[in-house]
């Protein structure tokens, strides 16, 4: 068992080290850099300007001393965008941020989608199980750019306490959280449904039944630990994904997250932060994948060879 | 008695699946308005008068009312969605056939070769979305830019023309650069079973090519697993090229995508939710159709995951 986490963990190592790679490659590839745009600034600026992020020397050399800097100095560069501040202090500010907004979403997520999803198993067919069906469909046909602006207007609009957008106050948390887990509630809720069903199936559980056990036992003690595992295959990734913001939930509610340097820095070419973003998604999701392995092994003493 | 195929028995349990067959309609009637309908509309999606902005619904003959540079809101949501679904029908393509040839490779030839190529797929799919779509589309631009260029100085093509299709086609092969990796682990699994089965192990053993057997009896017998998965991506890639154009980073202007036209309405929503209204309403059911429609094909081709 600790021989396949280890390698796991190596596998993981190996894999973002390449993806970081080759996106440094794949950002140098592209045209222009941050200092080459719409500003007009003097060559001279310019030069002294990219060879101080070290943009004068050849590609290959630029990649060595990045590694190097990382792995000796634990220093991610500077981003150019933002005049030279450090890329560890944008991720070290933002990511909390996205963290608090990403539990909650996480939570509300499953809080919602679990129990859709196990009603519907037991009544398949029947009409809990279309509505709750209908519901995770929503999740996922009603993209967060319509639910949001709708949260925004039908319920903090009229409710005092919630502010429509920013992030000021505690309660701030809940409206873009609840923007971000409604779609994470529909997928729980289809795989819940689907894992319940196959074990429900199964002869242990008509046993139990047959004994005259309550329903309600048969749910908790027998059937929810199996029937549990596509959904936390599922929540790993998504954990991962949701944790490190949405830049469309962040731009409607105003929230400072992650998100929005996704798409800042790849569109200023802010070639630092660029790779320290991937770099940092690459590691979390493959923390996420690593612990889904570990909670699986718990759940199914099979695996655990 | 007469013998069924397997696609008539699938079509049969099909119409039965009330939900998947009204799905079938609905998406066949959306297609068939932005594609066909749209022409024949007596508005133009791109004139704009802004005396008429803000029209309510109904008002003269501008049925679902006009934006706001006074545009009819109707043609602009079929025209938004040609856009819409060109680029998901299209971007779902290119992953079937990346998909099918990449995942039907890995799994017949299995060993090391699969687990390196398959290795790849979850280093690729460790890249966060945003980033990777943005850099490819920015660098397929480059590319395209040239192309187009060239079109219009050396072979005189219409340079509006060009103009339009040089939003679209980088938008289309960034959202398929990121969008096989899935189909290829679907088909990579469902290959590797059907290498185990007794009649390619008769193929192989009657002297068959490799190549013979990989796509003569391999990829066939894939076809209900492709099918039903692209049924379910053509949904996720029109709300991707939505989400890149609410933010700026899909279809430009004069284009019009279902994702700008939500952008448009989300930043009216107080005073005119009509404009938010409609082309969400649109595109909800858009989505909804064809997910219902993915998931009555899978009861209907693979009736032992039905599970009822």
């Amino acid at each position: 068992m600790y021989k396949a986490i280890l390698s796991r963990i190596l596998q993981t190592l190996i894999v973002v080290f390449t993806l970081v790679s080759v996106c440094f490659l794949i950002v140098h590839a592209l045209p222009g850099n941050p200092f080459t745009g719409e500003r007009a600034m003097d060559d001279v600026v310019i030069q002294r300007m990219e060879a101080s992020f070290g943009l004068d020397k050849p590609v290959l050399v630029q990649l060595g001393l990045y590694w190097k800097n990382l792995l000796l100095h634990g220093d991610m560069g500077a981003s150019m965008n933002f005049k030279g501040v450090p890329v560890s202090s944008i991720l070290g500010q933002s990511f909390p941020v996205s963290f608090q907004l990403g539990i909650v979403a996480m939570l509300m997520g499953c809080g919602i989608g679990m129990p859709l999803g196990i009603v519907a198993a037991l009544y398949r067919n029947k009409w809990p199980d279309y509505l709750s069906m209908v519901v995770a469909m929503m999740g996922i046909c009603l993209p967060s750019f319509v639910v949001g602006p709708l949260l925004q207007l039908y319920v903090a609009k009229p409710m005092p306490m919630l502010n429509i957008a920013g992030w000021m106050q505690a309660q701030d948390v809940l409206l873009p959280a609840l923007t971000l887990g409604f779609g994470v509630a529909a997928y729980v809720a289809r795989l819940m449904r689907g894992g319940m069903l196959e074990v429900l199936n199964q002869d242990y559980i008509r046993t139990a039944r047959a004994k005259g056990v309550k329903t309600l036992d048969i749910l908790l003690k027998h059937a929810l630990r199996p029937a549990i595992t596509p959904t936390v295959t599922f929540l790993g990734p998504a954990f991962a994904a949701v944790m490190t913001g949405s830049f469309v939930v962040e731009t409607i509610f105003g929230v400072p997250g992650m998100g929005q340097h996704f798409v800042d820095a790849v569109t200023a070419k802010d070639l630092f932060l660029i790779v320290g973003l991937v770099l940092f998604y690459g590691i979390l999701m493959g923390l996420a994948n690593l612990a889904v392995d570990i909670i699986l092994m718990f759940l199914n003493p099979r695996l655990r060879a | 008695m007469k013998s069924r195929s397997l696609w008539s028995d699938a079509w049969i349990r099909l119409q039965k699946n009330k939900l998947a067959t009204g799905s079938l309609f609905l998406v066949g009637f959306i297609l068939f308005s932005c594609f066909l309908l749209r022409w024949v509309l007596p508005h133009d999606p791109n004139d704009a008068d802004i005396s008429m902005k803000y029209l309510p619904v109904g008002v003269d003959g501008h049925l679902l009312g006009t934006d706001q540079l006074g545009r009819d809101l109707l043609a602009r949501m079929l025209d938004g969605g040609q856009i819409s679904l060109l680029v998901a029908l299209l971007a779902t393509t290119l992953t079937v056939v990346v998909g099918v040839i990449y995942g039907s490779v890995a799994g017949y030839v299995g060993g090391r070769v699969q687990s390196v190529m398959m290795r790849v797929v979850d280093g690729l799919l460790a890249l966060p979305f945003l980033v990777i779509v943005i850099l490819m589309r920015e660098m397929i631009s480059g590319w395209i830019e040239v192309m187009g260029g060239f079109l219009v100085d050396q072979w005189g093509w219409n340079s509006d023309l060009v103009l339009r299709f040089s939003n679209i086609i980088p938008l289309i092969f960034a959202i398929a650069a990121f969008g096989w990796l899935t189909m290829g682990r679907i088909v990579c699994t469902q290959a590797a079973n059907l290498a185990k089965m007794e009649y390619v192990e008769a193929a192989r053993s009657l002297g068959l090519g490799y190549w013979v057997i990989l796509f003569r009896h391999i990829v066939p017998n894939l076809m209900g697993t492709v099918i039903i998965y692209a049924t379910l991506t053509i949904p996720s890639f029109i709300l991707y090229e939505a989400t890149l154009s609410f933010i700026g980073m899909g279809i430009e202007p004069p284009n019009a995508s279902w994702g700008m036209l939500i952008k448009d309405g989300a930043n009216l929503i107080e005073t005119q939710p009509a404009l938010l209204f409609f082309p969400a309403l649109l595109f909800s059911l858009t989505l909804f159709g064809f997910n219902f429609l993915g998931d009555g094909l899978r009861d209907a081709l693979d009736p032992k995951s039905a599970k009822d």
